[in-house]
């Protein structure tokens, strides 16, 4: 079965008692049980949902999992799958992961006793030479948040295979419709399915996804113990989502390309940041491990201040914390999605005060290209300082 | 008990009006009664550097917000927040904490904070004392250099023991610790723990303040700006947040709050009577009755005894016979709720605590846990009683 058809009629999309093209919610929040000696396939919301059931049984199909969870939020998802560690652990993290991960890790898990170190995944020695003894996983996002930075999923996971590594990766960008890393190797997925998988900006929602039964059961503890469920609602908004994700992708993605490079030929550009852009330095793994390049992309145009002109001069897109919704959303990584990433970190991944991110939604790209052309066009024309030849336009 | 005034007057409002009025005059677009359901993730930033107050819903949602304040206010604290479950809310708390902290638990404590503390947070160098909270003396005999915390169930679940919150608060204060509450089983109409000393409550809004079954939510309230600080850093960071729809479920709970836990109380005193004159039961627990022994404690910090009565049978044999024979109260893991509830905590709510300890607390496998409803007390109390009946009787013959 194809993606399209398996997000549709791959698992548990209508209710089996009365037929009902799409599954309930279940507002319960605990299950009668008829018998003391046999439970019921339910027995509280927290520990088992009918409708966040149906969700997580369908995201793990569509990663190719044995076990999907939903909790609150993408950070939810992220703080639930960390605690499968413990104090004296030692995690490699790419560097450039999303700002709120970043927070999570150096303060609130570091407090934990769990070591962090953060490594320029896309050399595939770095993190060879990252792990120590007390190592205990390796933590991806493909692209990265705001730069794209591709990390190679199957030479990182063959090298975690070697030292008995967990490799989790935030797929959130992707989706398994253009990449699924368990197949590439990876033993969890994540996802923070406010973005592609909700898809219209009305949920907050985070997934998981295991390779394999024991850490399922692992997680699901944590899940149950923890209690950072998703709510039966949200769940079936999230499912709701699910069913278009396809369509969605493909037009945002072309549009994300066809404005890549539009913006790659403007005088007020200084660089963009697209993997469908093949000067783009990470193009030939993308290709080669995803099959497509999905509706994120980044810009610089070169300073705050002409940053600041641009967000006042838009008329279509929101301006906004978020990405992947129907609507285009442009946002300032350096005082929104990274804000929590002290000034100095931030420099040295390239989160530039110029730096625009735009997640590309479904508007017309010609409606989305003028709109662009009359914020971009009557910025003057960018002179790139001499130091800084060699970061010219890609 | 906590009061503000009616805006534009000197009216002083009482809790239950609060309640009510909850989230009414918020929504000043189209003056809706009803504060609705924000299903925005994001929110349009009018420049760089501006905001309208709301960036992000994990941060902050209008609807969550809404609730937020109320459960502060009714709480008689300075900040609330919103998470996915009594669990999250428990543990979104913990992460106040950091390797090596040491914490003073109650010893009869709700088995998933027990799992959450033993199973999942001892990983991360957290480690927790087990004390019973009824005599101070042993609280502070429990405190050592790490302590950082005391965490309060009063009553417990399950077996409703009184802790004095007054003198276990004081003593946390001469110490630097927090005092922390789980405040579920007595919800702010009966009891509000900052009143007394406390420092943070917790609630599983899963019971008595939704109150229809129907919601899973936990909440927290945090006194003084640096503590509400910390927990607001906390709540955004680990992302253990409600869901729009499921505040304003919690929301329309609040509202009738007043109402529910005056008939769930008077319904358990109905319940707790049928059950000491039944020739089944040997114990019953419920701070309500004059013979319990935290009755005095808990009536001077508290102004109502709640829905809970635990109870135990003679033998355990009872235990099926009973649970099979109940008719109108459904057997299912949970309370608060206006349904009537029965559990067997001993391999529902307790079970992950291990069965030696369970039995050294008094969680027993004679132990059965009421949350009683708002059904009619008359139905209640022959329900009960008919499967107590019948509890006694096996293949014909009386046990």
């Amino acid at each position: 079965m194809n993606f399209a058809t398996k997000a549709l009629h791959g698992v548990s999309c209508f209710d089996p008692v009365t037929g009902a093209s799409s599954v309930p919610i279940y507002q319960a929040s605990t299950f009668h049980q008829a018998d003391l000696d046999a439970p019921g396939l339910y027995d509280y919301a927290r520990s088992g949902n009918p409708t966040r059931h149906a969700l997580e049984e369908a995201i793990a199909v569509l990663e190719g999992g044995t076990r999907g969870f939903a909790f609150a939020s993408g950070m939810a998802a992220i703080s639930s799958v960390f605690m499968l560690f413990s104090a004296g652990d030692h995690i490699v993290v790419a560097e450039d992961v999303y700002g709120g991960t970043f927070r999570f890790l150096t303060q609130v898990l570091s407090r934990m006793g769990i070591e962090v170190t953060f490594v320029d995944t896309t050399c595939t020695h770095a993190v060879e030479n990252a792990i120590k003894p007390g190592t205990k996983g390796i933590y991806l996002e493909t692209p990265s948040n705001p730069t794209l930075k591709v990390t190679d999923l199957a030479a990182v996971c063959r090298i975690a295979k070697k030292h008995d590594l967990l490799v989790m990766v935030d797929n959130t960008f992707m989706t398994p419709y253009y990449q699924k890393p368990l197949e590439l190797g990876a033993d969890v997925v994540i996802h923070s399915a406010t973005k592609f998988i909700g898809g219209h900006s009305d949920v907050i929602a985070g997934l998981a996804v295991t390779k394999d039964e024991a850490l399922g059961k692992q997680l699901y503890f944590i899940q149950n113990g923890m209690g950072a469920i998703l709510g039966a609602q949200d769940s079936w908004l999230v499912m709701r989502g699910l069913k278009t994700l396809k369509a969605r992708l493909d037009v945002s993605s072309r549009s994300a390309e066809t404005i890549a490079q539009w913006l790659s030929q403007h005088p007020a550009v200084s660089r963009v940041y697209y993997t469908g852009l093949c000067t783009h330095a990470g193009h030939d793994v993308q290709t080669s491990q995803a099959s497509g390049h999905g509706a994120v992309l980044s810009f610089d145009v070169g300073s705050r201040e002409r940053a600041k002109a641009v967000f006042d001069r838009v008329k279509l897109p929101i301006v906004a914390v978020s990405l992947g919704a129907v609507e285009t959303i442009l946002s300032y990584p350096a005082a929104m999605s990274h804000a929590a990433m002290p000034p100095e970190e931030r420099k040295k991944r390239g989160i530039t005060d110029g730096l625009i991110r735009l997640s590309a939604g479904l508007e017309d790209t010609e409606d989305l290209l003028q709109d662009l052309a009359q914020a971009l066009d009557s910025l003057h024309e960018l002179r790139i300082p001499d130091d800084k030849k060699t970061f010219s336009r890609v | 008990m906590p009061s503000q005034t009616i805006e534009g007057s000197g009216i002083k409002m009482h809790l239950e009006t609060k309640l009510v009025q909850t989230g009414v005059g918020k929504e000043e677009t189209t003056g809706a009664i009803n504060f609705p359901v924000y299903y925005a993730t994001a929110y349009r930033h009018p420049g760089i550097g501006e905001s309208t107050g709301f960036d992000y819903t994990r941060t902050g949602n209008p609807t969550r917000a809404v609730l937020e304040e109320a459960i502060a206010a009714a709480e008689s604290g300075d900040s609330g927040f919103a998470c996915a479950s009594g669990m999250a809310a428990i543990h979104t708390t913990m992460g106040l904490f950091s390797q090596r902290d040491h914490i003073i638990v109650s010893l009869d404590l709700y088995g998933g904070t027990y799992r959450l503390f033993e199973q999942v947070l001892t990983r991360y160098g957290l480690w927790f004392t087990y004390a019973d909270l009824r005599d101070t003396e042993a609280v502070r005999a429990a405190i050592r250099p790490e302590t950082k915390a005391i965490f309060v169930e009063t009553p417990t679940n399950p077996l409703m023991q009184i802790t004095d919150l007054r003198e276990v608060a004081q003593l946390a204060k001469e110490h630097g610790l927090l005092t922390i509450v789980d405040n579920t089983f007595m919800t702010p109409y009966f009891q509000r723990p900052l009143e007394l000393g406390a420092d943070i409550v917790l609630h599983s809004g899963t019971k008595y303040l939704g109150g229809h079954n129907d919601v899973l939510a936990g909440l927290i309230v945090t006194k003084g700006s640096e503590l509400s600080e910390k927990v607001k850093f906390l709540h955004n960071t680990i992302g253990a947040v409600l869901g729009p729809q499921d505040s304003w479920l919690l929301l329309r709970g609040l509202k009738t709050l007043a109402l529910r836990m005056e008939r769930h109380q008077s319904n358990a005193f109905a319940v707790a009577k049928q059950l000491l004159g039944h020739p089944a039961v040997s114990e019953v627990f419920y701070p309500g009755l004059p013979e319990h022994p935290g009755h005095q404690t808990h009536s001077s910090q508290a102004s109502g005894f709640s829905g809970m009565v635990s109870f135990r049978v003679r033998s355990a044999d009872q235990v099926p016979v009973f649970l099979q024979n109940l008719k109108l109260i459904s057997f299912a893991e949970s309370l608060g709720g206006v349904e009537s509830l029965c559990t067997y905590p001993a391999t529902q709510t307790h079970a992950d605590i291990p069965q030696e300890i369970r039995e050294y607390v008094g969680v027993c496998d004679r132990l059965l846990r009421l949350s009683v409803g708002i059904e009619h007390p008359d139905d209640l109390a022959a329900d009960v009683t008919q499967a107590l009946d019948a509890s006694l009787v096996t293949g014909g013959q009386l046990r």
